[in-house]
């Protein structure tokens, strides 16, 4: 059961269970669809940049308990970060959840990912590390623009 | 030789313990604990007499078939050809040419609707499924529509997993030149009734296949006493191995139908002007073959006659009723599928967590379901839930699996509620 807990932290269960950021908010903004055709989860991420930083962040869409409590980590931890940051932070986190930071050399410091340390334990669950990055697929699928369903890697 | 009927009704009884003592992977223990392997419908584990059927094709008859003089080449083809008799009398086909040896269910149906349907149908025609199709009875067929323009029609699932008959007959008519239908979901577990369906197909002109690969290790299949034209199984949910099935074709279709694939082994004679095709099975068995698979299946088949389908199944039924009422009782939990005709398949979902993470939280206990939409999407939709959890039975399976799966559910109540 150790590594059950290391994977349903308290804070991703509190966040499962009351996700932050939960509707789209109102306005400008770029949108982005993801599906994970595993599952069958569906996520909307729409985010509104202005001067080059995330100033407005929401999602909708069901999901497990690592997918929703991902999304709503992501929501809050992006704000106020631009684009750049945001793919200098998903590349943290997706070593960590991997984890593959070793290879990837990215000196994974998990202070630089603030709360999102506690999806650490998704590692030790390969057919999980989907449902954790889901999200971030989808909110860079929407920064890109292109318009296209983001989807989670192999 | 007996009858098929005699044959299951007459099988000794076998014990459960000798059962569980020929499945090797029973052994074994997962995450600390013993293995409790609940997802048969996904894949059936494997005797060891299938394990080792298939492997002396490998480490003694290793040779390829229908070829060399040499004395292994002739053993290999009689064990191959040996198995497709073993497949025919399972699923009483009238002879052992009426069984194309496929890489499985999805093969087979494939075969049917690129062979058969494509070249008969044209726009106006029409191809009856129903709404509690697997993804491999359904996108062949949308395949088929949009090589020839002729429409599918689907004849809907009701709010219990069944397929009113009803619902079939008003959408035969004139047109409807197949009628493709599962003979078990594998999503619900629902038993259609196939042949009533067959009857009525026939009536309308139609041809019929049928998905059997759920059905085939539960129920007694007699494709004569069924009356279908075609029907689709896998060796891997028959307690065979992977990547070998069967299709049955009625002989006479079979002879019709143009090849599946080009190559060695279905021809009689090849020029650069012409070349004559072999007769049938061979005529779809293009290229060397899963010869260890094939046998596989066939000591998988002498398996289940040993155990007893019907002894098989009178275990596999009570555990379902037993299931049923367990997790029905569990706060939270919603039965998905309950239909009144069904095999050991139990779909469910719980309020308090998504299927994956209870999939994950059971895992965790030695426990193996299938969570997600099992291939069959327009199921789960239908029902207004993303995916289940499904808890499916093999001949292997005991009560005391499924108190230990009711009481991993207790322990996602506990996390999650």
């Amino acid at each position: 059961m150790s590594e059950l807990r290391e994977l349903y932290q308290e804070t991703i269960l509190d966040h499962s269970k009351h996700p932050r950021n939960f509707g789209l908010p109102d306005g400008g903004g770029q949108v982005g669809e993801g599906y994970n055709p595993l599952c069958g989860d569906r996520l909307t991420v729409k985010v509104r940049m202005e001067e080059g930083v995330v100033t407005a962040i929401g999602f909708t869409g069901s999901g497990c308990a690592i997918s929703q409590a991902a999304a709503s980590t992501m929501t809050e931890a992006v704000k106020g970060l631009s684009a750049a940051d945001i793919e200098a932070l998903f590349a943290r986190y997706h070593a960590l959840v991997t984890g593959e930071d070793g290879e990837a050399d990215l000196d994974l410091d998990l202070d630089e990912l603030g709360r999102l340390a506690v999806f650490g334990g998704v590692s030790e669950f390969p057919m999980r590390v989907k449902c954790a990055t889901l999200a971030w697929h989808t909110l860079r699928e929407a920064l890109a623009g292109r318009g296209q369903l983001a989807r989670t890697e192999e | 030789m007996p009858s098929r009927a005699e044959a299951i009704t007459a099988a000794p009884s076998v014990s459960l313990d000798r059962v569980r003592a020929a499945f090797p992977a029973l052994a074994q223990k997962v995450n600390g604990h013993p293995l409790v392997y609940l997802d048969s419908a996904a894949t059936a584990l494997k005797p060891q007499s299938v394990i080792d059927a298939a492997t002396a094709m490998y480490a003694v008859d290793c040779a390829n078939i229908h070829r060399a003089v040499h004395k292994l080449s002739q053993r290999a083809t009689a064990a191959f050809e040996n198995a497709r008799a073993k497949v025919a009398r399972f699923i009483g086909a009238g002879a052992a040419r009426e069984v194309v040896f496929v890489r499985g269910t999805t093969e087979a149906i494939n075969l049917v609707a690129q062979c058969y349907a494509r070249p008969r149908l044209g726009p106006g025609d029409e191809i009856l499924i129903t709404g509690l199709e697997h993804h491999s009875n359904i996108v062949p067929w949308q395949m088929v529509c949009e090589q020839t323009g002729a429409k599918l029609v689907v004849a809907p699932m009701d709010d219990r997993g069944d397929v009113p008959l009803a619902g079939i007959e008003a959408r035969l008519g004139k047109n409807t030149k197949v009628v493709a239908v599962a003979h078990v979901s594998n999503a619900l577990g629902t038993v259609l009734p196939v042949r009533a369906i067959a009857r009525l197909a026939h009536d309308a002109g139609a041809a019929v296949v049928v998905d059997g690969a759920q059905a085939a290790p539960h129920l007694a299949v007699d494709v004569a006493d069924l009356d279908c034209d075609f029907y689709a199984l896998s060796g891997h949910k028959l307690y065979g191995p992977s990547g070998i099935g069967a299709l049955y074709g009625r002989a006479a279709l079979l002879s019709e139908m143009p090849p599946y694939q080009g190559g060695g082994d279905m021809i009689l004679s090849v020029t650069f002007e012409r070349t004559l095709y072999n007769d049938i099975p061979h005529k779809f068995e293009a290229g060397t073959p899963h010869i260890a698979g094939a046998v596989g299946l066939g000591a998988a088949i002498d398996f289940v006659s040993e155990v007893g389908l019907a002894q098989a199944a009178a275990h596999e039924e009570s555990l379902l009723a037993y299931a049923h009422e367990r997790l029905g009782a569990i706060p939270g939990v919603r039965l998905i599928g309950t239909a009144p005709k069904k095999i050991g398949v139990v779909s469910f979902v719980m309020e308090s967590a998504h299927p994956h993470d209870v999939g994950t939280v059971i895992d965790a206990e030695g426990i193996a379901i299938r969570t997600g939409h099992h291939c069959a999407q327009p199921v789960i939709d239908h029902f207004g839930v993303p995916a289940t959890c499904r808890a499916s039975f093999g001949m292997y399976n005991t009560t005391a699996e499924v108190d230990a799966l009711c009481a991993a559910l207790g322990k996602v109540n506990a996390l999650f509620g």
